[in-house]
């Protein structure tokens, strides 16, 4: 498994081979609150770098959720859209978005490591 | 403009409060444990809401103050006794509503609490209608903090003996640190419980109080929460000056012998009464678990549209997404089928009745006065 990435829409991406898994950062959870609704892409769709394929919902508002790379949807994480608490309680672990199957590997380099990400996420939330 | 702080900022802050601007005030919309717990903890204990953002109205004057305040108000003013509360509007000419209010008829007049976003507009708006002989104050040397769920009248009788008499829609003078407070049972979660106006030097005691007696206090965002499942309106939002109280569902506040009286908004409220309105306000709940927010359209079965939705969020206590809104009388039945157009895409809904959540007021064992 390769180093955790981040985007600047507040995802984190892990690889393995041509697979990445993609879930949102505990930053970006804290913020948004109590998640209460997700909304997933469909499997063997295809996602497309910085676009939209899902939703969370807090009580507060809903916050789109964007693939922070391309690639065919291979697998979706259902046990957070029937609990969406899931998201709070451990976001860069066990409540994981969606996978992907790698289009183009070469955007994974554009992503930030996690010391640039916690600098990022404190710069733009102060 | 600057914003405004409450007496019990630091307080709220203390307590790990995340601030927003709400009508010009910084208020707390949630604490440390987050919206979901608040909103349970006020269902199944005990919750302390500081609105003392809320205007404070106090207008001194005799019978012919009740008179004047009639031509005002469609509430009938003159049957109520001394303590008792109303629920009122003041409207435009046109039936729209400029604020929904509060009115308790106190010893030498009116208290009346208003929006904080519209408290001054309503101000000047009365104080134009009233003779100049009438003293109107705005009190900002007092905070209003509200107490609900079922813990709360025995932490409050605890602080404050006495307190548990007070019916529902009635209050009282009481004293706490050797100071006057102004006690009425009410509020705005579908709970039963206490409004509390007391003095700014006073309001963090009471306040730290409460809290060691075992209630928790809670930000604008379960207070939402707790008024949407309840079925209450919030200002701006499901009620405005292009809604008129009968299209808002909320005939009921309108005294029925006043009718045929004169007030203002009176001949629109009227024709409304006789004739009927084009739109209602009701209840919306979403067929799976998809939240449809403000602005949300609503369409029937044919694609037309049909009206929008004016409040949508999660309600933690029905465990589902729930909303109101206006819609084109002919839909307005219990169960009609409708759709809600979120992200492009058309949900399924049913239009429902209100509350969400079954209210849960006690009626209290006497009115301490009569």
């Amino acid at each position: 498994m390769s180093e955790v990435k981040f985007s600047k829409e507040h995802e984190w991406v892990t690889v393995a081979d041509d697979i990445a898994t993609i879930g949102i950062t505990k930053h970006a959870a804290e913020l948004l609150g109590d998640i209460v609704f997700t909304e997933l892409p469909d499997k063997g769709s295809n996602a497309e770098k910085d676009k939209t394929v899902g939703v969370v919902e807090s009580t507060k508002a809903a916050s789109d959720v964007y693939t922070p790379i391309s690639g065919e949807v291979v697998d979706i994480n259902q046990s957070i859209v029937d609990d969406p608490s899931k998201i709070n309680s451990d976001p860069e672990g066990s409540a994981w978005f969606f996978k992907l199957k790698i289009k183009d590997k070469s955007e994974i380099d554009t992503l930030m490591n996690r010391e640039e990400y916690e600098k990022f996420a404190k710069e733009s939330s102060s | 403009m600057n914003v405004k702080k409450t007496t019990l900022f630091n307080l709220h802050k203390k307590h790990g409060a995340k601030f927003v601007n709400f009508a010009g005030y910084e208020m707390p919309i949630q604490y440390k444990d987050g919206i979901i717990a608040e909103h349970n903890t006020t269902r199944n204990k005990s919750g302390i809401f500081d609105v003392s953002h809320m205007g404070q109205l106090f207008i001194k004057g005799k019978d012919d103050l009740t008179e004047s305040l009639q031509k005002i108000f469609p509430t009938d003013l003159k049957k109520l006794s001394i303590n008792q509360s109303k629920y009122s509007f003041l409207m435009k000419e046109n039936g729209g509503i400029y604020d929904d209010l509060i009115i308790t008829k106190i010893e030498d007049g009116y208290m009346i609490i208003l929006n904080a976003a519209c408290k001054e507009n309503d101000l000047s708006i009365i104080k134009s209608k009233l003779d100049s002989k009438f003293e109107l104050i705005l009190r900002d040397d007092l905070s209003l903090v509200a107490i609900q769920g079922p813990e709360s009248k025995d932490i409050l009788e605890k602080i404050i003996p006495g307190v548990k008499k007070i019916k529902f829609m009635n209050g009282n003078k009481f004293s706490f640190n050797l100071a006057d407070i102004y006690i009425t049972r009410s509020g705005y979660t579908g709970e039963d419980g206490f409004e509390i106006s007391i003095n700014n030097n006073l309001v963090n005691k009471l306040v730290e109080k409460m809290i060691e007696h075992g209630s928790n206090l809670i930000g604008l965002g379960a207070r939402d929460t707790l008024r949407l499942e309840a079925g209450l309106c919030l200002y701006g939002h499901d009620i405005n000056e292009e809604t008129s109280p009968i299209e808002a569902n909320l005939k009921w506040a309108i005294s029925k012998n006043r009718i045929n009286d004169e007030f203002t908004g009176a001949k629109e409220i009227k024709r409304q009464f006789d004739e009927g309105v084009k739109k209602l306000r009701v209840g919306i709940k979403p067929d799976s678990k998809v939240i449809a927010r403000e602005s949300t359209k609503i369409f029937d079965e044919k694609n037309n549209q049909i009206g929008k939705i004016t409040s949508g969020t999660f309600g933690p206590s029905v465990n589902g997404p729930i909303a109101m809104g206006y819609v084109s009388n002919l839909f307005s039945k219990s169960n009609t089928r409708v759709f809600l157009e979120v992200r492009g895409k058309k949900i399924p809904a049913s239009i429902c009745d209100l509350p969400f959540y079954k209210k849960n007021y006690v009626k209290g064992e006497i009115n301490v006065r009569s």
